[in-house]
């Protein structure tokens, strides 16, 4: 037995089935930073190359914590609060931490999925709307000069879909469009977790299998076009020398520990809903695999339509040349073509130098354009839609490919979402005859009114400042706080004990010597680098100026102190309640042997008599 | 007698006139068309990229039908009677660009003025374009600038429909799902008050009605033991 049952509460919901429990931790894992932060991070950091720091976060630091964190779940079968509560009463406040970050995260990554639904409606029309620059506002005849300046699609992203300001202290206004993509967002999450995990479960057999079928689709496609290769082998081609690079191992653990969603108390909830005897092992090592596969699976397709875009850009950019030439020499039309345009420009350039000087010709690099790399909303809704415009059917590739974010988005903020829900109800603030319907809807309404911040006209300065500062700092103390109580405070044998209660086994040498040293100390090494990196300069952001002479190019400011007074407070916090919750119940209960504190007071385990009619089974086979 | 070609100087000089007329119009022409002109236009065409397989040789034929397009394009403007041989074409290069000239259909050795001609132009771009199987592109004339289609707006901005659709469709199973869930908690209500009579906590009522102690630690309504 390992239950008791309150007649007053429901009884502890459960998973229909396996397949749904590891779909929902997949799809969780897996989210929008798979495809849009790490072929960037492959790129930058010498393609084939980059993967050996990867799978060394991945072994050493990224399956551990995800190992750690299923089985504290599923055998304390509580959320983040009841679980750190129940290890030690000291460590109560990680639980608390966990929630607060989650909630945070959870408000400005529906941002995020608002602006995919942006651009989803948006992707039903004919021509798209980011193909064209609109006319100038009084109708001179001419395109809007931010448009021309810029392109077409940045000019879509800034001025249509966020009406961006120039800094941000000038908050601007609520952008109505915004608002009401939010506000369907938000809708679409409640839908989804309506009945807990019931309706949860069921949309997640939907939300985390569609973005491998996109991605299967895009990649089928995106091999056939011209210039795949280029992307492909620009992408993969190992730089050795880069491994040198303190910059690329940081990078890679901190990639690992953000990707594997860990550290928001929603895995611990997820697995608090299973059977008891699960094999967690294996769970948390099919959903650490499948997130780095699913990484390194849709690089390929991403990269096949980069490098599709740099060939592109880059015959268009020998295609004025070539007009440029063509008129002013009067040469017969598709004479000078792309393929032997070198040989006509040596040619022109032999017998009238100072012509050539004096026309504007572009440089055509296409190392260049391949260099023109972006990660983030940059990636998705600037180059992305850049190269989906290039592709015939452009309508249904942009509709498919924002659908798949949105899958990849949704199924992570599930994970978000479960991570403050199921902690609120053991925090016992809820009152009991607060159906699960109504305490949902308030989350998500509060949540929405709150939300609303990032809707103004300086709405993605602070998406930046919550996605830098929120979701990093706080989640790797959170993280070392985890690993080093379960090891320690909880004790590396209990555990072992509960693993074996679980699985049948006990953990072998190297989970023990990961979970007691390995990986505590690179958290430990990641967040002194990480902080040591930032605490260098004063944060900067990149600013959409019109004005700015050297537009369209960002320019850089400085955050305002007021600004970097919000930043200080939102690392600080969230983790301020694990010292604040520790210091408390020292002073209340004095140091008290927390190991002693096994499973928590439940009077009806009696796990004596478990584990010794276990062990005389195992004896009798 | 007098030779036959010796011809008197009258006559001489009748002749001369004569053929200084004759050839008066073509040395115009020449004077009138030339490379930068100050009342000319450079025009530039590329067919092959506007019509790619289909594209047409550009002949004799196909430069008298620009001269007729032009002529209508100024009839049509000024409400004078242009005719072909008043449009003058001149340098022509593989490339297939041009210059051309406009000479009034009154005095043929006085050009129409050069802003006359663009706004011809502008005023009948697409019925010239249409002539010629071009656009505005592809049929250049240099110094004049196209007219800029502005982007169709629709009276509904087609992504405020796909937003209906999405929304009705949330808002509709958002509905149905609250309404299910209160429906079914109702009947489970009703069929608890069912069971109630026999329950120990309307048994508890009665019992502590008739003044026995009724012993709750054996009640099932608390079952964790405090501790």
């Amino acid at each position: 037995m390992g239950e008791a049952k309150n007649p007053g509460t429901e009884e502890r919901p459960k998973w229909d089935n396996k397949v749904q429990y590891l779909l929902t931790c997949i799809g969780f894992a897996v989210g929008i930073g798979n495809l849009w932060r790490f072929p960037y991070l492959c790129q930058i950091y010498g393609g084939g190359a980059f993967l050996i720091p990867y799978l060394i976060a991945l072994v050493f630091e990224g399956l551990p914590l995800l190992y750690l964190e299923l089985a504290i779940g599923q055998r304390l079968r509580m959320g983040s609060i009841g679980v750190w509560n129940n290890i030690s009463p000291m460590l109560g406040g990680v639980g608390i931490a966990s929630m607060v970050v989650s909630f945070l995260v959870s408000m400005f990554y529906n941002t995020i999925i608002a602006w995919v639904l942006w651009y989803f409606f948006n992707s039903f029309q004919n021509p798209l709307p980011w193909s064209q620059c609109p006319l100038n506002a009084n109708q001179t005849g001419g395109y809007s000069s931010e448009c021309e300046k810029s392109t077409s699609v940045n000019y879509f992203w800034y001025r249509e879909t966020l009406n961006i300001t120039e800094d941000i202290g000038i908050s601007g206004s609520l952008q109505w469009w915004m608002v009401i993509c939010l506000a369907t967002a938000w809708c679409v999450i409640y839908i989804c977790f309506i009945k807990g995990i019931d309706s949860m479960g069921k949309a997640v057999y939907v939300t985390a299998t569609f973005p491998y079928l996109v991605l299967t689709i895009f990649l089928i496609r995106a091999l056939t076009l011209p210039g795949a290769t280029d992307g492909l082998v620009y992408l993969f081609t190992p730089d050795w020398e880069i491994l040198k690079k303190p910059q690329v191992w940081l990078d890679a653990a901190t990639q690992i520990f953000f990707s594997l969603s860990v550290a928001f108390g929603g895995l611990i909830a997820f697995s608090s809903y299973n059977a008891e005897r699960n094999d967690c092992e294996r769970d948390a090592l099919v959903v650490g695999i499948t997130n780095s596969a699913t990484s390194l699976y849709g690089s390929i397709p991403i990269f096949s339509i980069l490098g599709f875009k740099a060939r592109t850009n880059f015959n268009t950019c020998l295609e004025q040349n070539i007009l440029t030439l063509t008129n002013h020499f009067d040469i017969a039309e598709r004479n000078m073509t792309v393929e032997n345009y070198d040989q006509w420009f040596d040619y022109l350039n032999v017998t009238h130098p100072g012509d050539i000087a004096s026309l504007p010709l572009r440089v055509c690099d296409l190392q260049n354009f391949l260099d023109q790399s972006a990660s983030g909303t940059g990636l998705a809704f600037i180059v992305f839609t850049e190269a989906v415009l290039e592709m015939p059917g452009s309508q249904v590739w942009a509709v498919l490919f924002f659908v798949m974010l949105l899958s990849l988005g949704l199924s992570s903020m599930f994970g978000n979402i479960e991570g403050v829900l199921t902690p609120l109800q053991e925090l016992k603030l809820v009152p009991k005859w607060l159906p699960h319907e109504v305490l949902t809807a308030i989350v998500c309404l509060v949540s929405f009114l709150i939300g609303l911040i990032f809707t103004l006209g300086s709405g993605n300065y602070w998406v930046e400042v919550f996605n830098a500062y929120v979701g990093s700092v706080p989640l790797l103390i959170i993280a070392f706080c985890e690993i080093v109580g379960v090891a320690y405070i909880y004790g590396m044998k209990t555990f072992s004990e509960d693993i074996y209660f679980m699985t049948g086994r006990r953990p072998n040498i190297y989970w023990k010597a990961c979970w007691m040293v390995i990986s505590p100390l690179m958290l430990l090494v990641v967040f002194v680098a990480y902080v040591a990196l930032q605490a260098g300069t004063y944060p900067t952001y990149p600013a959409w100026n019109p004005n700015y002479e050297d537009f369209p190019q960002t320019e850089t400011k400085e955050y305002p102190k007021w600004v970097f007074g919000i930043i200080v407070a939102l690392v600080v916090v969230p983790i301020l309640s694990i010292p604040v919750v520790a210091v408390y119940n020292l002073i209340r209960c004095g140091i008290k042997k927390s190991s002693a504190n096994v499973s928590g007071p439940n009077p009806y385990s009696n796990e004596a008599f478990e584990i010794e009619t276990q062990e005389r089974n195992t004896q009798s086979i | 007698t007098p030779n036959a070609w010796e011809v008197s100087p009258a006559l001489r000089k009748m002749l001369g006139r004569i053929v200084f007329f004759l050839c008066l119009p073509s040395v115009l022409a020449a004077q009138l068309c030339k490379p930068n002109a100050a009342e000319g236009f450079k025009v530039r065409l590329s067919i092959k990229t506007a019509l790619g397989d289909k594209a047409y040789e550009w002949n004799r034929n196909q430069r008298f039908l620009f001269q007729a397009a032009i002529a209508f394009a100024m009839s049509h403007h000024l409400d004078l009677e242009f005719n072909v041989s008043n449009i003058l074409v001149c340098d022509e290069t593989p490339r297939v660009s041009f210059w051309f000239v406009v000479t009034s259909p009154d005095d043929p050795s006085r050009l129409v003025g050069k802003e006359s001609v663009e706004l011809a132009v502008r005023a009948s771009r697409g019925r010239i374009n249409n002539i010629l199987l071009l656009n505005d592109a592809t049929l250049e004339f240099v110094g004049v600038l196209p007219t800029l289609a502005a982007p169709v707006k629709p009276a509904t901005p087609s992504w405020l429909i796909v937003f209906g659709v999405v929304i009705g469709i949330v808002g509709a199973g958002i509905v149905f799902l609250l309404v299910s869930t209160v429906v079914q908690k109702k009947r489970k209500e009703n069929e608890v008050a069912e069971e109630e009579d026999d329950d120990e906590e309307a048994q508890m009522k009665r019992t502590a009605g008739n003044e026995g102690i009724y012993n709750t630690s054996f009640s099932e309504s608390d079952r964790n033991t405090q501790m």
